[in-house]
């Protein structure tokens, strides 16, 4: 038996609930990031899988896009740790923790 | 095969990304000017940022169709993926006073909180044409490109001040938490293709009103679910709310200004053209869903803002309150509701940034100061800030003739004449709450002894032209709101 | 089809096997006599200078940055590549502003420095 779209979706779907408690659950900003990454990509499989059942590249050209601004996005990110370490020593978000209601 | 260049060039209309892409060049110049320029020198850098953004303006004005939305001769381009409609060019409008706003309130400030950075005015003009993209992207794909465009700028601007750690902590906070919802929105994307086969925004509306066995699918409902999520989450409504205090408090003023205006426009903008026209059919589920998250955000962001005590904090919860006001708007979904929106959008732009351009006037450097406390007095000691604040104070409470009630006025009606009779209640009963915050701050400003002379406080003529233009707009739209609501009605759907 | 494939797989069962064996009979048959010496870290035969959990240079995350960025450009250019020859002109017009907007970026980090070492 081959792999159907339904079994990609439902790794997409695995991968992506994984990525969900991982941010929900991890404590270091880093791991955070990484489980977001995750999120992404498990969207990514989806849309590659779906591309292909439907016969249509939109899905594709969407990977491309969002491949795109993940890459963009880890770069601010990981510039936005790199200052909140240099002032803090920590990207524990536990020490997130000066606003505050 | 051999004709796809001439495919391509027919597919591709600049003319329907132009206020845009001025933008953009603008701001990929100013980006040189920047680094070519001497350290601290940024002024010029302001002024050739006003200059894109009037630019801009007159090349967005001049795309208005005065047929409407419907049945005007928009530009269209990228294979569909663009269109720019009225509704695309009345929000342009929007981001584009917003971010002159706020670019007019920011350069005195930037020198008196030590960051004079030129990149702070492209990273602006970005994010505006990142919510360009959004208001006029009528395929998915635009829609969330213009939406990380407006993202990725706005968690550098949120983070900013870096040696500040305040400013940090709200970048990195936003950053996270704004990673994590379009995590969400891209899954609900995703699962809507998988359904429909398509990211364009109005062939998803035809192919679900042709299979109505679609509109059951969990696929299509979850979609509709975690799409909803990226957009609350952008437009700050309870429960995604969580991050709005924490950035809005921690980020540089003039930036919480323009968070709380343009990019909440943006994501409002991108959420009806996806939900009232690609998910029309899907309508009754997700007016009762938007019900309840509109009456708990109201209710979250009044009853919240009561117990701040700091300025930029209370203002964050208002400007959630409002974010559910607008939300009953859309549940009302019907003419008045959704061009009320519209309106409320930019009647919302004009209170809110004047409010915000005196944080900005009556902060100290560093900003401790902007508390109920540090009030104390400030009306009588700077007569024109006082007047100017209590102006658009009695605004954000809706109270005539000013712009915000104006506003509510057309979303409330909405509510009420699509049979949203208790919502409209609802909304009433919130706005009367919100009095008492409101005018907390007033009854600091002239009934308490000034504890200090605020001689600190500096008129800048940025700043002050920002106010005297808010002002300008508070009362226009609050006394004569007939011809832009005309504008609004024929910018709609 | 798949035949062709079998002395791979031969190969990397012998391969698996040898390296799974060595580490067992190694800690099963082999004598432990520990000492410091024994215990530290390989560093081809030099004795070691410092810890191995140093802190990496922040100048890395930079560079890495910046990879991440360009790097990502190259995935737009495979689709066009493909199609390069029938869209002609306007094609190479289309990727040479695309290619143009990026060297923007570039001119920009390396005034700002961020392409030195120092």
């Amino acid at each position: 038996m081959s792999p159907t779209v339904y079994h990609y979706l439902t790794l997409s779907a695995i991968l992506f609930s994984m990525g969900t408690i991982g941010v929900l659950t991890r404590r270091n900003a880093i791991v955070i990031f990484m489980c977001i990454e995750l999120m992404l990509n498990a969207v990514n499989l989806s849309f590659i899988a779906l591309s292909r059942h439907l016969g249509n590249l939109d899905g594709q050209i969407f990977v491309f896009f969002v491949m795109a601004v993940a890459a963009a996005e880890a770069a601010v990110g990981l510039a936005l740790m790199i200052t909140f370490f240099r002032n803090r020593e920590s990207i524990e978000v536990d020490d997130i923790n000066l606003l505050k209601w | 095969m051999e004709n796809l260049a001439q495919i391509a060039m027919q597919d591709v209309n600049f003319g329907a990304i132009m206020p845009s892409l001025v933008l953009v060049c603008f701001g990929m110049a100013l980006l040189l000017v920047t680094v070519f320029s001497p350290r601290g020198k940024t002024t010029h850098v302001a002024y050739l940022s006003i200059l894109a953004l009037v630019v801009t303006g007159i090349v967005s004005l001049a795309t208005w169709t005065p047929a409407g939305s419907l049945v005007g001769n928009w530009q269209e381009g990228f294979g569909g993926s663009v269109r720019l409609d009225n509704f695309a060019t009345f929000f342009n409008i929007v981001f584009l006073i917003a971010a002159g706003l706020t670019i007019l309130m920011s350069d005195d400030y930037l020198k008196r909180e030590e960051y004079p950075i030129g990149e702070y005015y492209p990273l602006i003009l970005f994010t505006t044409a990142g919510a360009m993209w959004m208001a006029s992207g009528t395929d998915l794909m635009t829609i969330f490109l213009g939406l990380e465009v407006l993202s990725i700028s706005l968690y550098v601007l949120a983070g900013f001040f870096r040696r500040q750690e305040r400013s940090n902590e709200a970048g990195l906070k936003y950053f996270l938490l704004g990673a994590f919802s379009t995590g969400f929105l891209l899954y609900g994307i995703a699962l809507i293709y998988g359904v429909t086969g398509t990211t364009k925004v109005a062939l998803i509306g035809e192919i679900l009103a042709n299979n109505p066995s679609l509109l059951t699918n969990t696929m299509t409902l979850a979609g509709m679910g975690l799409m909803s999520i990226g957009f609350l989450f952008k437009i700050a409504a309870a429960p995604f709310h969580m991050w709005t205090p924490d950035v809005y408090q921690g980020a540089p003023t003039p930036i919480t200004a323009f968070m709380s205006a343009g990019p909440k426009a943006a994501a409002f903008a991108a959420f009806l053209r996806v939900f009232v026209i690609g998910l029309a059919g899907l309508q009754d589920q997700w007016t009762s869903l938007l019900w309840i998250l509109a009456v708990l955000t109201m209710i979250v962001g009044n009853v919240v803002a009561i117990y701040q005590t700091n300025l930029k904090r209370m203002l964050a919860y208002s400007s959630i309150a409002h974010a559910g006001y607008a939300l009953v708007g859309m549940v009302a979904a019907n003419a008045i509701g959704l061009s009320g929106i519209l309106f409320y959008m930019l009647a919302y732009t004009f209170m809110n940034l004047g409010a915000f351009a005196i944080l900005v006037l009556a902060g100290k450097k560093g900003e401790d100061n902007l508390t109920l406390d540090g009030f104390a007095g400030f009306g009588f000691k700077r007569p024109f800030l006082g007047v100017a604040m209590s102006i658009f104070l009695l605004s954000l409470m809706g109270i005539p003739p000013t712009a915000g009630f104006t506003a509510k006025f057309y979303i409330f009606a909405g509510a009420v004449e699509a049979g949203y009779i208790w919502l409209a209640i609802i909304g009433v009963l919130n706005s009367a709450v919100s009095l008492y915050y409101y005018l907390r701050v007033m009854v600091y400003m002239y009934f308490r002894d000034p504890a200090e002379d605020y001689g600190w406080v500096k008129m800048h003529a940025g700043a002050v032209l920002s106010i005297v233009v808010a002002i300008i707009g508070v009362f226009y739209l609050g006394i004569i709101p007939g011809a832009v609501m005309e504008f609004a009605k024929l910018a709609i759907f | 089809m798949l035949d062709t494939y079998l002395p791979i797989l031969v190969l990397i069962s012998i391969a698996v096997a040898f390296a799974i064996g060595s580490v067992v009979f190694s800690r099963l048959i082999g004598q432990k006599k520990p000492s410091a010496v024994k215990l530290a870290p390989y560093e081809c035969g030099m004795p070691l200078i410092g810890s191995a959990r140093e802190r990496v240079s922040v100048k890395f995350y930079l560079v890495a940055v910046t990879f991440i960025v360009f790097d990502i450009e190259v995935a737009f250019l495979y689709p066009w590549a493909v199609v390069f020859k029938q869209l002609g002109w306007y094609g190479a017009g289309a990727m040479g502003f695309f290619i143009f907007v990026l060297v923007i970026g570039l001119i920009y980090e390396w005034k700002k420095g961020a392409l030195e070492w120092e």
